[in-house]
């Protein structure tokens, strides 16, 4: 029989490292003499209490969703996708390129062939690292980790010498075309009386985002290509029996993975800096890695704990903002959570499975005597 | 310490994993000098035992004693320390390591190694000469013959002054020639006055070798009697708890037309060892072919080209259809249209999907078919009333499709397998080791399905490693050694000898001379496997 | 080029092939007994971080040099924690010791110093002697021999010395010793060290330990001998580097060296040369940023030889029945 029921391993494992992660957090603010409860207050206070706040968090959890939905499609192959930061900045350059260099009539036409050229770079991005995975056997984790700083150095190199307007000091394209310019928040909701959102980046690319999670979602669990994917994830040898090719499968997962990943670059190159920028992705494709673990490869899971980490992001600038916190503490946060929720899950798995073991025991004691 | 003291005594042991208690209140005695056989079926408990009385786990309850002094074995270590080897079933060596590496790791004089490895050279030439356990000491063990890897193992043991050796399963992996080598090491080490217990499940070898043997059946621990006064009927009576039936009742055969034609078959694996070496035969429809032999001679890899998953050269036609080998349309959902289904040798490794419930694995390798689809999407509710009609009809217990596959005991593991392949109506049916870790009541109601799909008009090819499977089942029988079909007989007109002298690679009855024949046929193979890889 | 700007270029080679070398043996040793890591980078971040911390508080760069060895040893036991003790993902848990390493770093960099997450600069005994080796004086009118025994071998601190010494002793340890003999074992088939009666748990922390060690040196000497104070992510990637090293060498000490100084080589050419002009064709500086990168991934591709990890390696070891 299984160990624990399957709503404890899809909620309670997660919240409980969650909650571990939390208490290590306070303690750190605790040992650098601010006071957490405070501190936590002033992160609520600046991410969710106010509509900027939220037009904030919500920026920065659409960037998560994509590199979160990036990492969870991976892992359902058993593909440890840790390239997602260079793969949102290829996507960020398709992005670019499709604004800067193709003529757009309107914003909604700009956005479709942004994300088609943002999907198909990250996707390309992808591809050699899941081809020597395929082919080769080359430990994915190592090409994409190469993959990442390959792409740094590529877009750097672009944007000194080619894509950077004569004159201009930093490495960045110039402003995209005003048609490219996509609706934030503030444009969609706020009226003359009520200034919803004002100067938040959160843009319609959110929606976008929540059509990706759909679309994941029917992907993996409806479609024969999920089916297909997550035998592959489970059981190398039984998808060689029932006829799936390992090799496809693997192209085409981190096709999709990378394509997601680029994604990415539509909510920062064309719905927030209207141009493209040196490390636009921010640490963003790693944090899809505590996205995902944490979502437990579930998009509506991956939804949630993007909200969390936008949150963590917008409070935690909101902290460095008021206190001497600095930013960085959001980054000791996440690598608590993905220890707690990724490396260290037997820690918490193991004594909750004796709990439930022993409760099913009595449970089965108590109609017999 | 007298003589009279049992090399090893075990009181009351008992262990569980969970619900399943493996062992339950188990107590033996072994008296020095002597081969103690410990028999039972697979899952009955043997290397649970053994595990513990090695230091691997630690028993619920119970005692262990050693040489007349009781022990605590929480660790290998301790074991060691206290006389005992274990050889175990798969083998514990570090490949890229020569002999002597692997013989003195974990047994070093000091920190550094050169002393350890010149004294273990010496201690390695006086341990061959004494037993007849001869390994080139610098060859690194992934060059060695699955034989010779297992004389690596004995020479460990050994090496750490064990006069207690356990084996697990030795000759599970080798063939009768290597299996008699290792009998007479065995022989010897006994003259020697070393204690040996043998695990296995085959009871040619308990009768062979033993002095006394101790029968387990689910865990507990049935009979244990002289092996001078028990027979092998006896024995399997006590392995099973009631008589059985290894027979099967079933019509004679009448086949008809040809489905499946093989010729020349050739595959050489990444190693570069030429794994099938020319493999040709025809199935007809209403006939089982069973594929005898010892395994790792070619019958997996046999299989695998048959049912699309590895690539080789030659002809296969299914219906006078020429197939393809390698490259496009080569892959398992490609031989499932042709009229191929596939019930593998391992169905936890390749023919479930062990976390996908019952119902997803009902259509695993045919989740292409368009009766599944609806739209974009899968049809979930078409697949579930599938898998639910077909568990009934297989009689799958607990009939729910939507209970994980790893949640369902061996046999009925075996049964999803097998409703969801027969069912698709194949005109060919490969299957590997049905039976492999099934209980009794699931073998019986396996092979009648088997049977009745042979007379239901289908070709039916069938790989075991149990000699009593292939006879009870096999309409023909082809006995395959190092990647050749040796020769293929008629059922009702072979028997025991000849196929065993056939799995051996003998194909003319030697008379007398059958040992030497068969060492030559042997050392052939070795030299052909080592020269690779 | 001339012999005196060639001779600076290897100077800083060195210099630069140093913290390369010591987390690339660093890696050597955890990867041989079966655990994978990514957490180098890590590592090496908190150990500069506290090397320079400490060193800046005491004034002694050997108080620094112990802290930093701490540290380090710190994440290295979270690692082992993690992926020996409690099985779980080694690349994730490495991913997770870097992030925690890069946000404590500033973090307490901040609350000590307040000076935007860096140490202060580090001056006298807070920072690494140069040593000068014996005669070097005297031979250096030697032509060719002398400026090369002068500048190019002497002159160093001696975390250099330390870590190219490094190299024969890990040879050594691996090769000729009975701890290396297990410790190879436990990468490739623990179950072979388990069933002999050695702790595999044992052995891999032991690993972990050695690496966090070495890890420990490179980052004092990133942070108190090549640079003089903490800057925030100031490995720039010298952990990654170090483990495309390490698979560029195969595991293998020697070949660890080599590869550390040809990416100690390409960091040096293009700290000094910036853009470098091949008679018409223009090498830009970020192609030789990426070098490192693509030359792994060419290696990994076995295209130029198959990089095969041991066996074992990433795999929690589970006794099986």
């Amino acid at each position: 029989m299984d160990r624990m029921p399957a709503w404890a391993d899809a909620i309670l494992v997660p919240l409980i490292s969650l909650l571990l992660a939390a208490l290590l957090s306070a303690l750190v603010i605790l040992a650098i003499g601010e006071n957490p409860v405070e501190a936590f207050r002033l992160m609520v206070d600046g991410a969710l209490m106010r509509s900027t706040g939220w037009g904030y968090t919500l920026y920065y959890a659409t960037n998560f969703i994509f590199t979160g939905l990036a990492v969870s499609v991976a892992f359902h192959a058993r593909l440890f996708n840790i390239g997602g930061e260079g793969q949102a900045t290829l996507g960020g350059l398709g992005v670019a390129l499709v604004c800067l260099y193709l003529p757009w009539p309107h914003w909604t036409l700009a956005l479709l062939g942004a994300s088609l050229g943002a999907a198909l770079f990250g996707a390309l991005w992808a591809l050699i690292p899941a081809w020597l995975q395929a082919k080769r056997g080359s430990h994915i984790v190592i090409t994409t980790i190469m993959f990442n700083f390959i792409a740094a150095a590529f877009l750097n190199y672009l944007l000194v010498n080619l894509m950077k307007p004569a004159g201009q000091m930093d490495p960045a394209t110039e402003i995209f075309p005003a048609a490219t310019h996509l609706p934030t928040f503030q444009d969609m909701f706020a009226t003359e009386a009520s200034p919803l959102f004002r100067g938040a980046p959160g843009n319609v690319t959110f929606f976008l985002a929540l059509l990706a999670c759909v679309a994941v979602w029917l992907l993996i669990w409806r479609t024969r290509l999920g089916y297909e994917i997550r035998a592959l994830g489970h059981s190398e040898s039984a998808a060689r029996y029932a006829g799936i090719s390992p090799v496809r499968i693997i192209v085409i997962t981190m096709l999709i993975s990378g394509a997601l990943a680029g994604l990415m670059g539509v909510n920062t190159a064309m719905g927030e800096a209207e141009r493209l920028v040196l490390n636009a992705t921010e640490g963003a494709g790693f944090i899809g890695i505590a996205v995902a673990l944490m979502g437990r490869n579930h998009p509506f899971g991956v939804f949630l704990a993007a909200i969390l980490f936008g949150f963590l992001y917008q409070g935690g600038a909101e902290l460095a903002l008021w206190t001497s916190i600095p930013r960085e503490l959001i980054v000791v946060i996440q690598a608590l959570v993905i220890l707690f929720t990724g490396a260290l899950d037997n820690m918490v798995r193991m004594p909750l499975e004796r709990v439930f073991a022993a409760r099913r025991r009595r449970a089965r004691r108590t109609p017999a005597e | 310490m007298t003589d009279s003291a049992p090399a090893i005594e075990l009181k009351g042991i008992s262990k569980a994993f969970g619900p399943v208690q493996a062992n339950r209140d188990i107590s033996i005695r072994v008296m020095p000098g002597t081969i103690h056989g410990i028999i039972g079926e697979n899952g009955a408990g043997k290397s649970t035992l053994m595990s513990i009385l090695y230091g691997f786990y630690a028993a619920d309850a119970g005692e262990i004693f050693v040489k007349g002094r009781r022990t605590e074995i929480p660790d290998s270590q301790a074991a060691i320390a206290a006389g005992i080897g274990m050889v175990f079933q798969h083998f514990k060596l570090v490949q890229n390591f020569t002999v002597l590496e692997n013989v003195i790791l974990g047994a070093e004089d000091g920190a550094l190694l050169k002393p350890s490895l010149a004294k273990a050279r010496g201690v390695l030439k006086r341990l061959a000469e004494e037993y007849e356990l001869h390994v080139d000491p610098d060859t690194q063990v992934q060059h060695l013959s699955v034989g010779h890897q297992q004389r690596v193992e004995i020479l460990k043991a050994l090496y750490r002054q064990a006069d207690i050796l356990i084996l697990d399963e030795p000759t599970g992996v080798l063939t009768p020639a290597e299996a008699d080598h290792l009998f007479r090491i065995l022989d010897n080490l006994r003259a020697e006055g070393k204690t040996i217990i043998l695990i296995t499940h085959k009871l040619r070898e308990i009768m062979e070798i033993t002095d006394t043997v101790s029968v387990m059946r689910r865990g507990e621990m049935t009979a244990t009697v002289k092996t001078a006064e028990t027979s092998p009927e006896q024995l399997a009576e006590l392995m099973v708890g009631r008589k059985v039936l290894l027979r099967v009742d079933k019509a004679p055969a009448r086949p008809a037309a040809t489905l499946l034609e093989v010729e020349n078959l050739h595959l050489v694996d990444a190693q570069g060892v030429e794994r099938l070496r020319g493999i040709s035969f025809g199935l007809r429809a209403g006939e089982v072919l069973g594929i005898a032999g010892v395994a790792g001679n070619g019958q997996s890899e046999l299989l695998e080209v048959l049912g699309g998953y590895a690539e080789a050269t030659g002809t296969v036609r299914v219906n006078g259809r020429e197939i393809p080998l390698s490259g496009a349309g080569c892959d398992g959902m490609a031989r499932r249209a042709a009229g191929i289904g596939h019930v593998p040798e391992d169905r936890q490794r390749e023919g479930l999907i062990m976390p996908y419930t019952a119902w997803e694995n009902s259509v695993f390798g045919y989740h292409r078919d368009p009766r599944y689809q609806k739209g974009a999407l899968m049809d979930q509710a078409a697949i579930r009333e599938d898998a639910a009609g077909k568990m009934e009809r297989f009689d799958v217990r607990p009939p729910n499709p939507n209970l994980a596959a790893r949640n369902f005991s061996g046999g009925n593991q075996q049964k999803i397998v097998l409703a969801r392949e027969i069912e698709r109506n194949p005109d060919v049916l490969l299957v590997g080791q049905p039976t492999r870790g099934v209980d009794i009541g699931a073998i019986e109601f396996i092979h009648k399905q088997i049977v009745a799909l042979r007379d239901a008009g289908k070709a039916i090819l069938l790989v075991s490693v149990e000699l009593d499977e292939i006879f009870a089942l096999s309409d023909r029988i082809a006995v395959m050694f190092d990647g050749r079909i040796m020769g293929i007989r008629e059922a009702a007109e072979t028997d025991q000898r000849e196929l065993g002298l056939l799995m051996a690679g003998i194909t003319e009855d030697p008379g007398g001379d059958a040992i030497a024949a068969i060492d030559a046929a042997m050392a052939e193979k070795e030299r052909r496997e080592a020269s690779h890889g | 080029m001339d012999f005196a700007t060639l001779l600076q270029v290897l100077d800083s080679t060195v210099r630069l092939a140093t913290p390369l070398l010591l987390a690339c043996l660093a890696g050597l040793f955890s990867e041989r007994s079966g655990i994978f890591d990514i957490g180098l980078e890590g590592k090496m971040l908190v150990a500069a971080f506290f090397s320079a911390a400490i060193a800046a508080a005491t004034g002694s760069v050997w108080l620094g040099l112990l802290a930093g060895i701490a540290a380090s040893l710190v994440l290295s036991g979270i690692h082992g924690l993690a992926s020996i003790t409690f099985r779980g993902n080694q690349l994730i848990s490495g991913v997770a010791i870097n992030f925690l390493a890069a946000g404590l770093s500033v973090l307490i960099a901040q609350d000590w110093f307040g000076q935007g997450g860096r140490t202060p600069s580090l001056v006298g005994g807070g920072r690494w002697d140069n040593i000068t080796l014996p005669l070097a004086e005297t031979l250096s009118g030697v032509p060719v021999i002398g400026p090369i025994y002068a500048e190019l071998i002497s002159g160093h601190s001696i975390l250099v010395y330390v870590a190219f010494l490094m190299v024969p002793l890990t040879w050594w340890i691996l090769f000729r010793t009975r701890f290396g003999l297990r410790l190879r074992a436990v990468g490739e088939a623990p179950e072979a060290v388990d069933t002999a009666g050695v702790s595999v748990v044992g052995l891999r922390y032991a690993a972990v330990g050695i690496c966090g060690l070495l890890c420990g040196l490179a980052g004092s000497y990133l942070a108190t001998g090549l640079q003089a104070g903490f800057v925030k992510d100031m490995t720039a990637g010298r952990g990654y580097i170090a483990l495309a090293a390490l698979i560029f060498a195969k595991w293998r000490p020697w070949h660890a060296l080599g590869a550390c100084l040809l990416f100690g080589l390409l960091q040096a050419v293009a700290l000094r040369y910036q853009n470098i002009d091949l008679g018409g064709l223009t090498i830009p500086v970020q192609v030789m940023d990426a070098l490192p990168y693509i030359l792994t991934v060419v290696i990994l591709a076995g295209f130029v030889g198959k990089a095969i990890p041991p066996r074992a390696g990433g795999e929690p070891y589970v006794k099986e029945r």
